[in-house]
This record gives structure tokens, C-alpha cells and sequence, in this order.
């Protein structure tokens, strides 16, 4: 430990700590901009400097010394906080009315709180021009503010790499490779640089006027179906502590948009889960092992780009997104009797790459695109209020039939280990043929990047492991390609701490609010009368009704899929038309 | 599963080509090597003359960076280029004093006779446009090289008349 003095006052913390972290014990605030915990420390911004022995330092990479004499708010400091974050304005678009960022922005944030009121430079602005190619997300490189917080996410954490730094000075714009397109690359649309950017430099695609339409049209019967992970956050976006339970509220708040039908995700887990179970223990007997999960779709873009050898190992069940909107446009209308080219189906996801997904081509099996559109969190938030609901004050709602009954182990699909859970729950009343006694595997939970455990079925020793976030999936998949993986079964989600942290959650989301957000998770779970996806009567129903069997015909066509081989570097691969000596050549000719 | 390959020529095509066989030396000499990155592309830009998207690729794949940074690299050094050179590097002082004399014209002038943009490559591989500072000769503002030659006291029109030169003694060289 050591002793320093802040603003006069002393504060003792260990000795590895940034006098940021010294002034954060001590109660004192610092400003920052590209600094954020957990991910990004480049001390580039310079708006957290302080004084130290006269010279100005940035504290959120300036470590802590004994007897330390630190003075966060001199004349000098003041100035040189203010010159910075002018700098910034002087070369960005101040569009906050219309941003999407606008009252959740870091650098609007910091103008209030350094009280500016004026720009004092003026200067020519770069420009480049914004990037909407990507089904998911959008970049706007004229807000950007370097931070490079995108670009940590990006290679650190998920370890696909899309995001760099190019050219130098004034001319710096963090970007894909040679500036291209984010959807010519082999990005994941996984949105955790979207949601670690403090501006509006990088954000989901709006798709919310696509469902107004919808809505608005009176011919169109409009399915909705809501994610696990959306009712442990939605509440964020108007207010409420991280981890509220709104299932009701929201499930009101959707009634009074307009929505014919408002359903559950959790219905469509259950599915997943019983087809999932049935086929591992297809594979036990005969097939390719590891069997990998499949409900992550920024995992699933990450495996086709990054380890297409390796496509065998997954699942071909389809995520419980998908399988939901095979279901709305041919179960469900045959059942009510209404025209499937008459309906519309609206998923209310906590992920950017749910809207990929829903845009791929094999996801027509109902003949119609299956999931017409896809809404994160954030979007349906905007959409509530737009509408003037007062989401704090409604009622609690009740999810409709059939496609609205779940059990705990659908909920337990929004964090990481989940799927893991569920799948054994039901796993092993299928070979066993008895009843679990104890239903929580404790080993799976928690927001630990790799956890694995063995399951014993009854004489079968079942190992399992569970990954979350990219960079963890990447060890597995290089284990699995050496050979070392004795597993039998693994999840994998996209995101760090699964759905509950996906790129479509409430903006800011970190390790504290991911906590909160799972603990209610198992609280949801914990307070369902059933907890086992082969339990949930709909789905025994819909097995009698209309799919016949697991792994059946019927399921194979509508809640199966195959996936696509892609090349690491994404449709940029195809833009390399012929080598450099056959170029050479063609030229050579034409002379 | 469904398997959509991207068939090309490529490697039959580069077996053929020398240079791509000293790339995957130069790949293999350092390898695994902290560091690796700028002395591969260095020597990589020595064997082709500049860095093109295949090379970047290959060098990825290589050394298993990303292109992200591959590219990130290649766009924050001069010393770096991704554009094909031409044989003779043209450079226009846009320092001050040129500026003042007229510089912007002449370059206006230049791209329009190249029909290129500052840093491309013409078409038939001729001429590199570049701007520079200042070369310290003022007194002849304003200033454009060509290669190893300079010229002063430049106006537009005297453009076609610079270029013909060496496009005619690169006719009579390959004649
Ligand atoms: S990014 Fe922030 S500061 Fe910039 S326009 Fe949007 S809200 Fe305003
Ligand atoms: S969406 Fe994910 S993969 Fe794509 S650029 Fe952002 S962090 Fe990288
Ligand atoms: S896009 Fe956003 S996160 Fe990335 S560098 Fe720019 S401001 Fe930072
Ligand atoms: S917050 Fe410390 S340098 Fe940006
Ligand atoms: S300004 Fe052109 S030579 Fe000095």
C-alpha cells in the first residue's frame, strides 16, 4: 500500500494503482474519455490530466508513488482539459439533437460537465463518409474521437481483429482494412465495439420505422417475441436498477404498441433444447465430437470465418430466433387459422447480430423470411417512448398462447452456461429416464471466460465446457484443432456474459451490471413452477400437433440448418481477382 | 453442410512467379518472431515494389496478424506503400513559397495530363504523382521533380511539354 495526497487529501491504495484509482477511492472524480475499465487503457485523450510536481500527467495510466502530491483542478489542469475536449468539438459534427447518442453520450457528457460553452478553434474537419453496409451496425467515422476503445474490444476481448487504426495525425481514422465496408469483412456483428463507444460513432442499424409500418398497417398481423436476456435490462432504459425484472411491464408495453400477439423466445429455447439434447445423444452414439452450440450468431459468424474446418462440430439446430419464426409463420397460423403472408414476426433481441442473422438466406424455411425484423433493446426502448408510454407505471402483462409458455431453462438461455444447463436438465432425464433431483449446475454459472464440468448420466461421464466472448471461443476451437479437447459438448456465446451482455443491451453495460442482470436471471428461473424444457406442455403439444418427433422430418426442415464456409478476411478475399505477375502481364499486353 | 469454396487460380498462377516463392522465404525467416511485421513487409516491398492487398493477405496469413493491422501499418509509415510506383516519381512543392507562385495549378495540371489523383500511379506506370514541403529552392518557385531532374519556375502550360520528354525517351529506350 501506499500513502499519497489528492486534492489535500491523503488516501492509502495498493501500490499498483493509477492515481485515477487513487482519486476514485478518495471520493474525487476525474474526468475520462478514453479510459474505460476493463477495456481500454491507451491514455490517449489527455482529458483525465492532473498535476503532478508541476507537469501535467494523465491519471488513468500514471501509477501511484509514496508521498505522491496530486491536484486535479489548478488553472493549468482546467485548461488543458478544456483545450483537449475543444480540439475534439472543433472537428466534430455537433449533430446531438438528431444522434442516436444524444443524453447518452460520453462526449456530450463531458462538454456539460467541463461547463463549455464555446469553441474557440476552428478548422478544417475531416470527412468520411458513413458506413451502413452491415445488416447490424452502423459506422459514422465524423463522430469518432480516436479513443480506440473499439478497436481493444474488437482484438482483445473477441479476438476478431476487424478495427485498426490507419493513416496518422489529422488524418487518423479507425477503420477495417483499407477502409472498407464492415460488411465486406469478416466482422461478427457481435456490437461490443458498439457498446464501448462513447459517442455515436459506432451504433446498431435503426430498424425501428420497419416495425412502426408494420404496426401502422392494419392487413398485417404482428408476432413478437421477446428474448431472455431483454427482461432483466429493459428497465435500465427508463431509470431502473440493472437486474429489474419487467417481463410484465414489457410484455404491456408491447400490447399497447400494437402488437397482435406478443410471445416468448423462452417457448422457441425450450425447442432448442429438446432437439439439442436429442441430437447429442445422436452424436454420443455416432457422430462428430465436440457437438458446439449454435444460439449465438456472432459465434456462428465467427466459426464460418475463422475456423470453417472445424463447421462439423456445430449443432445444426437453429437459434431459438430462428426456430420462433419458422414456428409464426407455419405452426402458428395453420393453429389460429390465418394467412402466413399475412403476418409479420418482430423479435426484441439483446444482440446486433440477431438482425444478421435474421437476414441470411437460409432463414426462409417457411417460405417467407422468418424473422421479419429483428429490434435490440435500445430500439425498443425508443420506440416505448416514442410512444409516450409511462413504462414505470404499467401494468403487468401476461405472454399469449401457445407460443408464450416456458419453462427456467428458456430463461436461463440469456447468460452464459445457460444453454449448458438446460441442455443437461434435459440430457439427463432422457437417459436416465429419472427425474433430476438437483437442477442447478453451479459449475457453468458465472461470468468466468471458460468453465467446464463433468456430468455423470448415469455410468456416461458427460464433459462439458462453457465459453463466453470471442477470444475465449478461439482457445476452445485451437484446442479442438489440436486435439486436446476430450469435451462431448460446448456452448458458446458471442458476448462476455452471454445474451445479458449482447451488443443490443442498455449502453452503459459492465461487469457490475452484468452481475446484477444474471443474478435475476436465476431469480427468474428460480421462481418458474417448471424448469425443464421437455416439461413445458406447448412444446409437447406442438411435438404431437405438428412437428411429430424430435430430430423429425418436419423439425429437420424448418428448425434445422446448414452453415457456410467463409474466408478469414470476409468478402475481402474476393476482391483480390488474380496475383500481381498476372496483372503485370495483362498490362504488359495492352502496351 | 453446405461448403461454398472461392476457387481461383491464384496459386498456379504464383508458382510460377519467383517473387512469391521469396515472399514465403522472407514469411519463414521470421516467423514467430516478436516484431516480425515491419521487416517483413520491408523486404516483401523490396521484392514487388510496393504492397498491394494480395501481398498484405498472404503476409497475413503468414504471420497470422490481422489485416487490420496490416494495413494500419502500412498507412502510418511513408516509408510504406500499397500503390504501384511509377518509374519516375514526380513531386510538386506545395511549401509555401511554390504555393504562393502558383503550385496548386500546375498540380491541377498534372493530375488532369495523368488522369491521377496525389500518390497514384498512371496508368501506364510512368509517373507517381507526390506532393513534397519545401526542397529549399525557393528561388525557383514554384518547383517540380521529375526522378532526379528538377524544374523551375513552372506554369501550367509547361506541363505536356515536361511529361512528352519522358514518355518519348521511354518509347525510343524500348524501341
Ligand atoms: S456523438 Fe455525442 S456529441 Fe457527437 S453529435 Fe452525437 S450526441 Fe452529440
Ligand atoms: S461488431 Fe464485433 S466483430 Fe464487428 S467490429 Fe464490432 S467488435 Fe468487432
Ligand atoms: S468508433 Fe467509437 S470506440 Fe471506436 S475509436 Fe471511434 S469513438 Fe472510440
Ligand atoms: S482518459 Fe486518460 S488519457 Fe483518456
Ligand atoms: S517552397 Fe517550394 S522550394 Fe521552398
Amino acid at each position: 500500500m501506499v500513502t499519497l495526497t489528492i486534492d489535500g487529501q491523503k488516501v492509502t491504495v495498493p501500490a499498483n494503482s493509477t492515481v485515477l484509482e487513487a482519486a476514485e477511492a478518495a471520493g474525487i472524480h476525474i474526468p475520462t474519455l478514453c479510459y474505460l475499465k476493463d477495456v481500454s487503457q491507451t491514455g490517449s485523450c489527455r482529458v483525465c490530466v492532473v498535476e503532478i510536481g508541476g507537469r501535467l500527467q494523465a491519471a488513468c495510466v500514471f501509477p501511484v508513488h509514496e508521498g505522491m502530491v496530486v491536484e486535479t483542478t489548478t488553472p493549468l489542469v482546467r485548461e488543458s482539459r478544456r483545450v483537449t475536449v475543444e480540439l475534439l468539438l472543433s472537428n466534430h459534427p455537433q449533430d446531438c439533437l438528431t444522434c442516436l447518442r444524444n443524453q447518452n453520450c460520453e462526449l456530450q457528457r463531458l462538454t456539460h460537465e467541463l461547463n463549455i460553452r464555446d469553441v474557440r478553434f476552428q478548422g478544417v474537419r475531416t470527412h468520411v463518409p458513413k458506413d451502413d453496409s452491415s445488416a447490424s451496425i452502423v459506422r459514422d467515422p465524423d463522430k469518432c474521437i480516436l479513443c480506440r476503445r473499439c478497436i481493444n474490444v474488437c482484438s482483445d476481448i473477441q479476438g476478431v481483429d476487424v478495427l485498426a487504426a490507419r493513416e496518422r495525425g489529422f488524418e487518423t481514422v479507425v477503420s477495417p482494412a483499407w477502409q472498407a465496408k464492415l460488411a465486406q469483412t469478416a466482422c461478427t456483428n457481435c456490437g461490443q465495439c458498439v457498446l464501448v463507444c462513447p459517442v455515436g460513432a459506432l451504433v446498431e442499424k435503426d430498424d425501428t420505422a420497419k416495425v412502426w409500418d408494420k404496426l401502422g398497417d392494419p392487413d398485417i398481423h404482428v408476432v413478437v417475441q421477446t428474448a431472455p436476456a431483454v427482461r432483466v435490462s429493459l428497465g435500465e432504459e427508463f431509470g431502473m436498477e440493472p437486474g429489474t425484472v419487467v417481463t410484465g411491464k414489457m410484455i404491456t408495453a408491447l400490447r399497447r404498441l400494437g402488437f397482435d400477439a406478443v410471445f416468448d423466445t423462452d417457448f422457441s429455447a425450450d425447442l432448442t433444447i429438446v432437439e439439442e439434447a436429442n441430437e447429442l445423444l445422436e452424436r454420443l452414439d455416432e457422430g462428430t465430437l465436440p457437438m458446439i452450440t449454435s444460439c449465438s450468431p456472432g459465434w456462428i459468424k465467427f466459426i464460418e470465418h475463422q475456423y470453417p474446418e472445424l463447421l462439423d462440430h456445430l449443432t445444426s439446430c437453429k437459434s431459438p430466433q430462428q426456430m420462433f419464426g419458422a414456428l409464426a409463420k407455419t405452426y402458428y397460423p395453420e393453429k389460429v387459422g390465418l394467412d402466413p403472408a399475412k403476418i409479420a414476426t418482430i423479435s426484441i433481441m439483446p444482440c446486433t447480430a440477431k438482425k444478421y442473422e435474421a437476414d441470411r438466406p437460409e432463414m426462409r424455411s417457411s417460405g417467407y423470411k422468418d424473422v421479419d425484423v429483428v429490434l435490440t433493446v435500445r430500439e425498443l426502448a425508443r420506440m416505448i417512448k416514442e410512444a409516450g408510454i409511462d413504462f414505470s407505471n404499467l401494468p403487468e402483462g401476461e405472454y399469449d398462447n401457445p407460443m408464450g409458455i416456458s419453462t427456467g431453462a428458456g430463461v436461463i438461455f440469456g447468460a452464459t452456461g445457460g444453454v449448458m444447463e438446460a441442455a443437461l436438465r434435459t440430457a439427463y432425464e432422457v437417459v436416465t429416464e429419472e427425474a433430476l433431483e438437483k437442477l442447478e449446475f453451479l459449475e457453468v454459472r458465472g461470468l468466468e471466460g471458460i468453465k467446464e464440468a463433468e456430468v455423470d448420466l448415469q455410468g456416461t461421464k458427460l464433459k462439458v465446457v462453457v465459453a463466453n466472448g470471442l477470444g475465449n471461443a478461439r482457445k476452445l476451437l485451437e484446442m479442438i484443432k489440436r486435439g486436446e479437447a476430450e469435451y462431448h459438448f460446448i456452448e458458446i456465446m458471442a458476448c462476455p456474459g452471454g445474451c445479458i451482455g449482447g451488443g443490443g443491451q442498455p449502453i452503459p453495460t459492465n461487469a457490475d451490471i452484468l452481475k446484477a442482470r444474471m443474478a435475476s436471471i436465476y431469480d427468474v428461473d428460480e421462481a418458474m413452477v417448471l424448469r425443464k424444457s421437455h416439461e413445458n406442455p406447448s412444446i409437447k403439444v406442438l411435438y404431437e400437433e405438428f412437428l411429430g418427433k424430435p430430430l423429425g422430418e418436419k423439425s429437420h426442415k424448418l428448425l434445422h440448418t446448414p452453415y457456410v464456409a467463409r474466408s478469414r478476411f470476409g468478402a475481402l478475399a474476393g476482391t483480390i481477382s488474380e496475383p500481381e505477375s498476372e496483372k503485370e502481364k495483362v498490362a504488359a499486353a495492352k502496351e | 453442410m453446405e461448403v461454398v469454396a472461392n476457387k481461383c487460380q491464384c496459386e498456379a498462377l504464383r508458382a510460377k512467379d519467383p517473387r512469391y516463392k521469396k515472399l514465403a522465404d522472407i514469411i519463414a525467416k521470421y516467423a514467430g518472431r516478436e516484431g516480425a511485421l515491419i521487416p517483413v513487409l520491408h523486404e516483401a516491398q523490396e521484392v514487388f515494389g510496393h504492397l498491394p492487398p494480395e501481398i498484405q493477405m498472404l503476409v497475413a496469413e503468414g504471420l497470422d496478424v490481422p489485416l487490420s493491422e496490416i494495413d494500419g501499418v502500412i498507412t502510418f509509415y511513408s516509408l510504406f506503400t500499397a500503390e504501384p510506383q511509377g518509374k519516375y516519381k514526380i513531386g510538386v512543392c506545395l511549401g509555401t513559397a511554390c504555393y504562393v507562385k502558383g503550385a496548386g495549378d500546375v498540380l491541377d495540371e498534372l493530375k488532369e495530363r495523368l488522369q491521377i489523383d496525389v500518390n497514384k500511379t498512371s496508368a501506364d506506370g510512368l509517373f507517381t504523382l507526390e506532393v513534397t514541403r519545401c526542397v529549399g529552392a525557393c528561388g525557383l518557385a514554384p518547383v517540380v521533380s521529375v526522378g532526379d531532374d528538377v524544374y523551375g519556375r513552372l506554369t501550367p502550360d509547361d506541363i505536356p511539354a515536361i511529361l512528352e520528354k519522358y514518355i518519348e525517351s521511354e518509347k525510343n529506350s524500348n524501341a
